[in-house]
């Protein structure tokens, strides 16, 4: 059997989701306390993803990467990326995708802290980062695990975007999801069955681990 | 010296509409805000803190001009020398009491600070504990100290004894008297409380609609029935009992339950739960240390 596409899988999926706790706290940190008018329309744009086709958005990620295109060139000429068929570009779509996994718990998370923490942060002369980092993050611990767990699971189960805009590279647009596919259209059950059995098993105690988790139930039995 | 002159358009129960205050604070007093809720207190403790933004007028703070709408200064809540606490005290879930407190230090080195005020406000035995493992009473006692930990000029408390029971009321106002002087604070709170006022405050503001209605010590404010008696509480009614020709009610005054004998006249005007006011100046009050 190939590792080499679950090993790609797992490799993107740690990318995206370190890339998406960097780019999602201030998304959702501002959406949970902003009452500017323009708020709706920042949340649908985030939460997008949730239901479009996947391969609608992949059609317009390789539009927007491909060479001929304006960002495409700018892309090239300044900074030596070609996005379209690259490992680069699947981990930027997976990070637009999983968006929405990420955002949506640590916004609730966020809104549902009594706003006298913020405020007497705030009274207390704190900056952004540190009240961010004292105290609003580790008092939605289970928002954050969720969040993680969430973008990596769904990144690992992500199949239209990468097959739009990564189409079928071994060893760098290839992951597990596409390689079950080639698989099963080369009527190979065997290899299919090995790396759908392997997602199935990942999925589940990826899940499993986040109910446990935050359901207290690790917390009651572990001591 | 606080020197308040602001107004600001509020959302109340009954729509909209305008909480104006133009009054001075004396630096060192204690000053309770009173008024129904809805007047506008928390709202301007909000603003003093910097929590909340007036749309005209000016704050000025010993000389430092806090907010002023012409100039267009707002000075930020963390350079306002102010400590707040809330109504829900506010205190951070996610550390220890003694994390707490070292979390709100200007100057981390500063620890001795922490422990003298873990002292004071005894806490020492709970230092180590999260806030969610305590009683009321004593995260009201964790948010008090809190708040001095960053060594106020001006203290802002919200309702802070209205969740509390009875008898830890009375120690925690002991406890907010001493931190008072002890810390040379100008101490500002919201309390509906009127025997919480009596004992605590210099002067009430009392609020009504947004406007400041009067600004006068408690005796003056809450004593207005003309009543030149010398020695007198207020108390609530609690029992009212016929014996013979006479009636005995029980007020409570405080914590302390008064007995006092009236006619037939005096009972009929009064019901349960009356708020009253007992006053004698026939007769020499008795007073012996305890």
């Amino acid at each position: 059997m190939d590792w080499s596409p679950l090993v790609l899988t797992l490799k993107l999926a740690s990318i995206t989701t370190v890339v998406l706790i960097v780019v999602s706290i201030p998304i959702a940190k501002w959406l949970a306390y902003t009452n500017i008018r323009l708020k709706p329309f920042v949340e649908t744009l985030v939460s997008m993803p949730l239901v479009l086709p996947p391969t609608v958005l992949g059609f317009y990620l390789l539009l927007a990467f491909s060479p001929d295109s304006p960002l495409g060139q700018v892309l090239e000429n300044w900074f030596g990326l070609r996005l379209a068929f690259s490992f680069q570009g699947l981990v930027i779509a997976s990070v637009i995708y999983s968006l929405p996994f990420m955002v949506h718990p640590i916004q609730s998370g966020l809104s549902s802290l009594p706003k006298s923490l913020l405020e007497s942060s705030r009274v207390m002369d704190k900056s952004y980062f540190s009240t961010l980092l004292h105290v609003e993050l580790p008092n939605i611990k289970p928002s954050l695990l969720t969040g993680i767990v969430l973008s990596f699971a769904h990144t690992v189960g992500e199949f239209g975007v990468v097959l739009m805009i990564g189409g079928s590279i071994p060893d760098r647009t290839r992951v597990a999801s596409i390689a079950v596919y080639n698989e099963v259209e080369a009527l190979n059950y065997h290899a299919a069955h090995q790396y759908s059995l392997l997602l199935l098993a990942l999925a589940f105690a990826v899940l499993l681990t986040v109910y446990l988790v935050n359901g207290g139930f690790i917390k009651k039995f572990w001591r | 010296m606080i020197d308040i002159n602001i107004s600001r358009q509020l959302e109340g129960a009954e729509g909209r509409f305008s909480l104006v205050v133009k009054q001075s604070i004396e630096k060192g007093q204690l000053i309770t805000l009173y008024g129904d809720s809805g007047a506008g207190k928390t709202s301007l403790l909000r603003i003093l803190a910097g929590l909340m933004v007036p749309e005209k007028g000016q704050i000025k703070v010993d000389g430092q001009i806090w907010f002023d709408s012409t100039q267009g200064i707002h000075l930020k809540p963390g350079k306002r020398h102010i400590a707040m606490v809330f109504q829900d005290y506010g205190l951070f879930p996610n550390m220890t009491v003694r994390k707490n407190l070292i979390y709100a230090l200007a100057n981390p080195a500063k620890t001795k600070l922490v422990d003298h005020l873990l002292e004071v406000m005894e806490l020492q035995q709970l230092q180590g504990k999260r806030p969610a493992t305590l009683s009321g009473g004593q995260q009201q006692r964790v948010a008090l100290a809190r708040a001095l930990a960053r060594q106020p000029k001006v203290l802002l408390l919200d309702e802070p004894l209205s969740a509390l029971d009875d008898k830890m009321r009375q120690k925690l106002r002991d406890y907010l008297l001493k931190v008072h002087r002890q810390f040379d604070l100008t101490t500002i709170l919201v309390s509906h409380d009127v025997g919480e006022i009596f004992k605590l405050s210099n002067k009430v503001m009392h609020l009504e609609n947004g406007q400041v209605v009067s600004y006068k010590t408690p005796l003056k404010m809450f004593s207005h029935r003309h009543f030149s008696g010398k020695f007198q509480f207020t108390g609530e009614v609690l029992e009212i009992s016929k014996e013979d020709v006479i009636f005995i009610i029980s007020v409570l005054i405080d914590n302390h339950l008064v007995r006092v004998i009236v006619d037939h006249e005096t009972a009929e005007g009064l019901t349960v739960g009356d708020r009253v006011l007992v006053a004698s100046k026939a007769f020499n009050p008795v007073i012996k240390k305890v």
